[in-house]
């Protein structure tokens, strides 16, 4: 690929970070102050400008990397090599037209795709492009795929298919039974993060084998085995999201099941990984390395809330409560987040043929990190306030419970101004560093 | 092509297969004893519930965003009910903006709402939690 096509996804991910942390950080602020631009972005249109751009952040960065990892580090031509800048223009006209759909609200979306739905059609197309791009190349070029080419050959075609599961609400025979077309609605959700979990998973795997100088990280056994699990988990385990709803039975304890091997995946491969690294290898990446070390923390963090609320009977208590929510950023930012600064920290080692060491961006390291757990934190106690005002008190007004939340959400506000500053840093040197590469 | 990609084939293949299987029941599965239908004021409703981004704040089963409180049974609660509901999408409240929707509007989204309340409960406070971790929540219209 000789176009700028990977770096300019990247920019653009960085660019959609940069203004999805602001909508959070405003949406916070009406937390607290509810009169705070509510006249001009109310909270019911701040949120789905913060979720988008986040999800744009990740969907970009991803693409972006695989690109880069393709064309750039494994030298393969792409097979389409106009592809991914067609790509890139489609999903560049899209994202505009996401913002102007929300500008002048056209909203008949649902959570997650509150934009109008008429424009699923050319974010499939982007995806088909991609997907049509990607076989061909690797097919042609790569025998015996390591893991990450699996991860991501999947990761493309379950984003199409569960995109338009989002979508079958637009179906009457689904949206007129309420149960059904819920169930169906948080299924996709489920694994529409799953399969974005494939590509970033999968970049992790990359940078690790790379760190290290040895493909053997992504062609063990076990690894393919972990995979397959998380495949499995991809397809049959959103459920526990939706124990609550008064779907059939089966579903219900089906995903009781299959949610138990949930994460365990990702942890035992960077564990295995982190055990053999070598000092040097450690230095080489400096940046990379401590991001994929910061993913490995929330991993395990991560695992233990998810495998917790996976429990019906826990699940029961922290359902609809912060709780959920901490899961969603921790998984989010802590890791997703991290293992695509790692990614993005590598490709500009590449780019400039120099490490960026740790020692430049200690400061902001650590604040992203602290800032993070003390933001979870504060929504993990909001979220048990929630759940005992849910179940344990009779009668007691919404609002009484919000005001009794005031001070969490000042200290949540507060780490969530630290985590902004230290997110806004680092994606500002790594946007200035790719910006100059493309002007050059 | 080599035995460990094939075999790679094979397991995907399988796994597919098991989910479009699975994939059939859910989409053509009855729900529950008593399946309910939205009617066409419901469905109004509904659209109007998307289209103000409605789901941004409040939640249903517990689902959607914080800042507002769960609305699945706010149609059957004591001191609640239709007129409960138009006073806020009359006056707004907080972050809540004030709407300007016709009375055929309000009416479909409590519709809407009535309807959601008749699929279940939530919180679903008489559910039984079995000493091995399953729940076993209370279903509406339960013998």
């Amino acid at each position: 690929m000789k176009s700028k096509a990977s770096l300019l996804f990247i920019t653009f991910a960085l660019v959609a970070l940069l203004f999805g942390i602001l909508f959070g950080l405003f949406a916070t602020v009406q937390y607290i102050d509810p009169d705070f631009l509510k006249e001009y972005v109310p909270f019911s249109k701040m949120r789905p400008f913060h979720v988008t751009s986040i999800i744009s952040w990740i969907i970009l960065c991803a693409t972006g990397s695989i690109y880069f990892f393709i064309s750039k580090v494994e030298k393969i031509p792409f097979s389409l090599p106009k592809l991914p800048m067609i790509h890139l223009i489609v999903f560049f006209l899209t994202g505009i037209g996401i913002y102007i759909s929300y500008i002048t609200g056209n909203m008949e979306g649902r959570e997650y795709f509150a934009f109008t739905p008429i424009l699923l059609a050319p974010i499939l197309i982007g995806w088909v492009l991609f997907g049509i791009n990607y076989f061909i190349t690797i097919r042609k070029n790569i025998i015996n795929w390591p893991v990450y080419y699996w991860m991501w050959g999947t990761g493309i075609i379950f984003m199409i298919y569960h995109l338009c599961e989002a979508h079958l609400w637009l179906i009457p025979s689904f949206r007129e039974h309420f149960i059904k077309d819920m169930s169906v609605q948080w299924k996709s959700y489920g694994s529409f993060v799953g399969s974005w979990n494939m590509l970033v998973y999968g970049i992790g795997i990359y940078i690790m084998s790379k760190i290290k100088k040895d493909e053997s990280v992504a062609r063990k056994k076990t690894v393919f085995f972990f995979y397959f699990l998380g495949l499995i988990n991809l397809m049959l385990g959103w459920a526990h999201h939706t124990y609550i709803i008064p779907t059939e039975p089966w579903i219900r304890s089906l995903s009781y099941v299959v949610s138990m091997t949930e994460w365990i995946v990702l942890v035992h491969i960077i564990y295995s990984w982190k055990k053999s690294l070598s000092l040097k290898n450690k230095q080489d990446n400096c940046m990379a390395y401590k991001f994929l070390m910061a993913a490995d923390f929330w991993v395990f963090l991560n695992i233990i809330l998810a495998l917790l609320v996976s429990i019906p009977a826990i699940n029961f208590f922290t359902h609809g409560t912060h709780i959920t929510v901490a899961h969603s950023m921790g998984t989010t930012i802590g890791i997703n987040t991290t293992i695509l600064f790692a990614s993005v920290f590598f490709i500009v080692s590449k780019i400039r043929n120099e490490i960026l060491t740790f020692k430049n961006f200690k400061i902001s390291y650590y604040l992203f990190n602290v800032s993070l757990l003390l933001f979870l934190s504060a929504l993990f106690y909001a979220g048990v306030k929630r759940s005992n005002w849910m179940y344990f008190t009779k009668d007691l007004p919404f609002s009484e419970l919000q005001d009794s939340l005031y001070s969490t959400y000042i200290v949540f506000l507060i780490f969530g101004v630290c985590l902004v500053v230290a997110i806004s840093y680092l994606a500002t040197v790594l946007l200035k560093i790719v910006y100059n590469t493309l002007k050059a | 092509m080599n035995n460990k990609t094939k075999n790679s084939i094979i397991v995907i293949t399988v796994l597919v297969l098991i989910f479009c299987v699975y994939n059939f029941f859910i989409y053509t599965s009855k729900e529950s004893e008593h399946p309910i239908e939205l009617s066409s004021e419901a469905l109004l409703g509904q659209k109007l519930w998307q289209k103000n981004n409605c789901w941004s704040c409040h939640q249903i089963y517990g689902l959607g965003g914080y800042l507002g409180p769960d609305l699945t049974n706010v149609y059957s609660a004591p001191n609640k009910g239709s007129n409960y509901i138009k006073a806020f999408l009359n006056s707004g409240v907080k972050s809540m903006p004030k709407f300007d929707f016709s009375e055929e509007e309000k009416n479909a989204l409590v519709a809407f709402l009535q309807q959601i309340d008749s699929t279940g409960y939530y919180p679903n406070t008489e559910a039984d939690i079995k000493p091995y971790g399953w729940v076993e929540i209370k279903y509406k219209n339960e013998k």
